[in-house]
């Protein structure tokens, strides 16, 4: 049975980029993805800010060279393009040359089409075949048919704002139980006039750029994202003599089992999904060097993730920072492109600023990182909490 | 590698499953193009003041779950793991319709918040105040399977002792209006005992809540043991005995060995022939179930194909209503469960008596 | 005010699909939150709606609902003195 799970390959489209160079250059330039929403056509334009991603849909199915009868969703599109992207990064040249699954995670499926097309779908043939790209599973089946993927384990997780990190979870177990000698996992989503709407309605979308664990904060931003990372068994490393990126070292998941949405005060659910990651990863709580944190800039995230802090951490917090100021909030990719994000803050030892901060909050004494810090970074610990009582933790590591 | 036990179940489904006295004794014979579940008191599972937001997915999801529980005789387990195809999808149409009937005015909550894949299995945790493991799997016709395997992958490294897993859909007005304009939904009303005769395009829907307690422990309550189970996403209909071979070699059993196969047919000409390649091939001795015409269609069907493996081990015997094929053999030991959906999404699971 | 707060109350009842109380059940200072009926912060949310669908009353701020839905008196007091409609 393989012990460790290597990181061998990784790809990323977001606010601040369409691959993992341009991602990285916009983190280390302090440069933000957040704007006003330009392909949407909601009403709330001049109310809210979010992170999009430059492309239009034709322009990726261009770039996916699709015929015009495609029926992609824009989350099956923009996760076929980062799956793609960490395969050809991780080397691989047969995707079934070794027992290879596909774990995806995603919230709004292809929830962008059925929105335009709900009504039209009764009569208009030429929309129909939108209708199968529906459910969330579809725009994963595409990503494995974009990669090659075929007589293999494919399937998809959803657990709102964790979904990609539980997908990294369950790669990583696949791997080390020996079920799977390389999996691709991660997540796409999206935005959609669903979700600007949704979160809306909670009240909980700021009309300005998200200040994550600000005493100010009024909320979050929407961005849409995919990324996806290639996870490989040792023995898949040592015969193909890989070169690693990272390891997952450790993951946690537990369930606030508190509220609907909300997230407990004392932040029950992120404390013991932590606690469990570094329990996995068999690592006391200082050897994080840094935390990314999920920081959505709500209200109530931000005061129970602090809390959760300060169960685990005590007094020696280690330096943190939300990186949604960056992208805005991707929900169900928020822990794929933030595991490259961790991935790259591993290669590259720095830690990233939690950008638009002025004010610290009351509630406790918590100062995130407000400049980009070269300084050296062996483990990160980065969190992703759902509504649903959805927390999760994963640890990644330079060493195995 | 520690083995897993299906230590209790909860059914709800367009059959009179509820009650885990009777084995299918009361058999209703639709003839139909959609069907619903026979609704159970889910007042007796959920108080009125946590009733009052809860889709239709997510009581029986908890009535199911509940009964599972009871059945196996625990307050809580250590993980729950849900498997839905579309989640509280008549929430996500009224959200949806309201943003485009009122253009995006007046919208309230709680229809969006149902609308998460994950609220099911949330508001089991909730229900139970489980802060264990909580998963879910939205793969289509193998989001209950994906359910499976992530249990017994917990079980067998020792993750876990005791999970809740279960697979939950709705049927919801427009979605089922949709289905019907590209005859993913049959044209016409269909008699069930003549499903597989009819030889048209589509499948009757419906929907359903099946859940399961699967244990480390084999105990009182036991109904199988879980074996293994296998997700493909793709396969061409010529490479299915290999696979099956190859599914049961690694456990190092043979066609012979097993006493019977339940087969997710649904009665739709296009993709039946997947079916028919097994049952024609490779199980052509073996003795053949079906469900589908009992159950209906819905992504997370096989879970009621589950439950039917479940209780025929326990009981040792077949109901004369799930008889597609051959004879009955006299011990049932080892059960193969076959499903896709529209030619995707296939899985293997195998069963044993314990 | 009485038709306002009868009002008020039917709509409480069915709005939140309150199916175990009725209107009559409601007493004018009853708490409607926490230890009273029981309602929370996702109520309060679909009550902001209300008060923006029915009588042209915005809030932006949900915060704001903490005291105007106290009891039927506080939000009849409060809707009566803003409603736009």
């Amino acid at each position: 049975m393989g012990k460790g799970v290597a990181i061998t390959g990784m790809g990323i489209i977001s606010a601040i980029g369409n691959n993992v160079d341009e991602n990285r250059e916009a983190l280390f330039a302090s440069k933000t993805g957040i704007g006003r929403v330009v392909k949407i056509n909601t009403n709330h334009k001049n109310d809210i800010m979010v992170g999009e991603i430059a492309y239009t849909n034709s322009q990726l199915e261009g770039l996916l060279q699709l015929p015009e009868t495609n029926n992609y969703s824009r989350t099956a599109l923009l996760g076929a393009v980062a799956a793609k992207e960490a395969v050809e990064s991780a080397r691989i040249s047969d995707i079934n040359e070794y027992k290879t699954g596909l774990i995806s995670a995603t919230s709004v499926g292809g929830m962008d089409m059925t929105e335009k097309y709900y009504y039209e779908y009764l009569e208009d043939k030429t929309v129909q075949k939108y209708i199968e790209a529906h459910h969330a599973g579809d725009s994963t089946q595409k990503i494995a048919e974009q990669l090659g993927l075929k007589n293999s384990l494919v399937t998809t997780i959803s657990t709102a704002c964790s979904s990609a990190a539980n997908a990294i979870m369950l790669g990583a177990r696949l791997i080390k139980s020996g079920k799977l000698d390389r999996v691709i996992v991660g997540g796409a989503d999206c935005l959609s006039k669903f979700t600007i709407n949704g979160f809306k309605s909670l009240m909980i979308l700021s009309d300005t750029y998200n200040t994550p664990f600000d005493e100010n904060r009024k909320g979050l931003n929407l961005g849409e994202a995919a990324a996806f990372l290639v996870l490989e068994s040792d023995a898949v490393v040592k015969a193909e003599n890989k070169t690693v990126l990272a390891y997952v070292k450790g993951y946690g998941n537990a369930n606030d089992a508190f509220h609907q949405t909300a997230s407990s005060e004392n932040g029950d659910g992120a404390t013991l999904a932590m606690q469990q990651a570094l329990k996995v990863a068999n690592l006391k709580p200082e050897a994080i060097d840094y935390v990314n944190a999920h920081g959505t800039a709500t209200g109530n995230n931000d005061l129970s993730e602090g809390k959760a802090f300060l169960r685990v951490f005590g007094d020696d917090m280690p330096p943190f920072s939300s990186t949604k100021p960056f992208t805005g909030h991707t929900l169900a990719a928020a822990g794929g492109i933030e595991a490259v994000f961790s991935v790259l803050a591993l290669q590259h030892d720095v830690v990233y600023p939690n950008l638009n901060y002025k004010t610290p909050m009351t509630a406790f004494n918590l100062v995130p990182e407000l400049e980009l810090k070269k300084e050296a970074v062996n483990t990160v610990l980065s969190n992703s909490l759902g509504f649903g009582g959805n927390c999760s933790t994963v640890i990644f590591s330079k060493k195995q | 590698m520690g083995k897993v036990y299906v230590n209790g179940l909860g059914s709800i489904s367009a059959q009179n499953t509820f009650d885990n006295t009777a084995f299918l004794s009361d058999v209703e014979y639709y003839t139909d193009r959609v069907i619903p579940v026979i609704d159970v008191n889910y007042k007796a599972f959920i108080p009125p003041a946590a009733a009052r937001r809860m889709a239709k997915g997510i009581k029986m999801g908890i009535a199911a779950s509940r009964t599972a529980l009871q059945e196996a005789n625990l307050e809580n387990v250590d993980a729950i793991i849900t498997g839905t195809g579309m989640g509280c999808v008549r929430d996500s149409e009224k959200f949806l319709s309201a943003i485009i009937d009122n253009d995006e005015q007046y919208l309230t909550p709680t229809p969006f918040i149902q609308s998460t894949h994950n609220t099911v299995g949330g508001q089991i945790a909730l229900d139970m105040g489980c802060k264990g493991y909580n998963f879910t799997y939205v793969h289509a016709s193998v989001s209950f399977e994906s359910a499976l395997l992530d249990a017994m992958l917990q079980i067998q490294t020792d993750e876990s002792q005791s999970i809740l897993i279960g697979g939950v859909d709705e049927l919801a007005p427009h979605t089922i209006e949709i289905h019907k304009a590209v005859n993913h939904i049959k044209s016409e009303a269909v008699e069930a005992s003549k499903l597989l005769q009819n030889k048209t395009k589509g499948a009757v829907f419906s929907e359903g809540a099946n859940f399961f307690v699967v244990s480390n422990e084999k105990s009182q309550t036991s109904y199988a043991e879980v074996v293994d189970v296998k997700l493909i996403n793709t396969l061409e209909a010529d490479e299915l005995n290999t696979e099956l071979n190859a599914f049961l070699e690694e456990q190092n059993l043979s066609i012979q060995d097993l006493s019977a196969v339940v087969l997710g047919c649904n009665g739709d000409v296009e993709f039946d022939g997947f079916y028919d390649v097994l049952a024609e091939n490779s199980l052509k001795d073996t003795s053949q179930l079906f469900y589908k015409h009992l159950s209906g269609e819905f992504h997370t069907a096989s879970s009621f194909g589950f439950w039917l493996a479940a209780r025929v081990l326990k009981l040792q015997t077949i109901p004369e209503a799930v008889v597609l094929k051959g004879d009955m053999p006299s011990e049932i030991k080892n059960v193969l469960l076959y499903n896709q959906y529209r030619g995707q999404n296939h899985s293997f699971t195998l069963l044993k008596s314990c | 005010m009485d038709a306002l707060k009868q009002e008020l109350k039917e709509s409480l009842v069915e709005q939140l699909n309150l199916e175990d109380i009725t209107p009559a059940e409601i007493g004018d200072d009853d708490m409607l939150f926490g230890d009273g009926l029981g309602l929370d912060s996702i109520d309060a949310l679909e009550l902001i709606v209300m008060l923006d669908k029915t009588y042209g009353i915005k809030l932006t701020d949900p915060k704001q609902g903490r005291a105007i839905f106290e009891s039927i008196n506080t939000m009849s007091a409060y809707i009566a003195e803003h409603r736009t409609k």
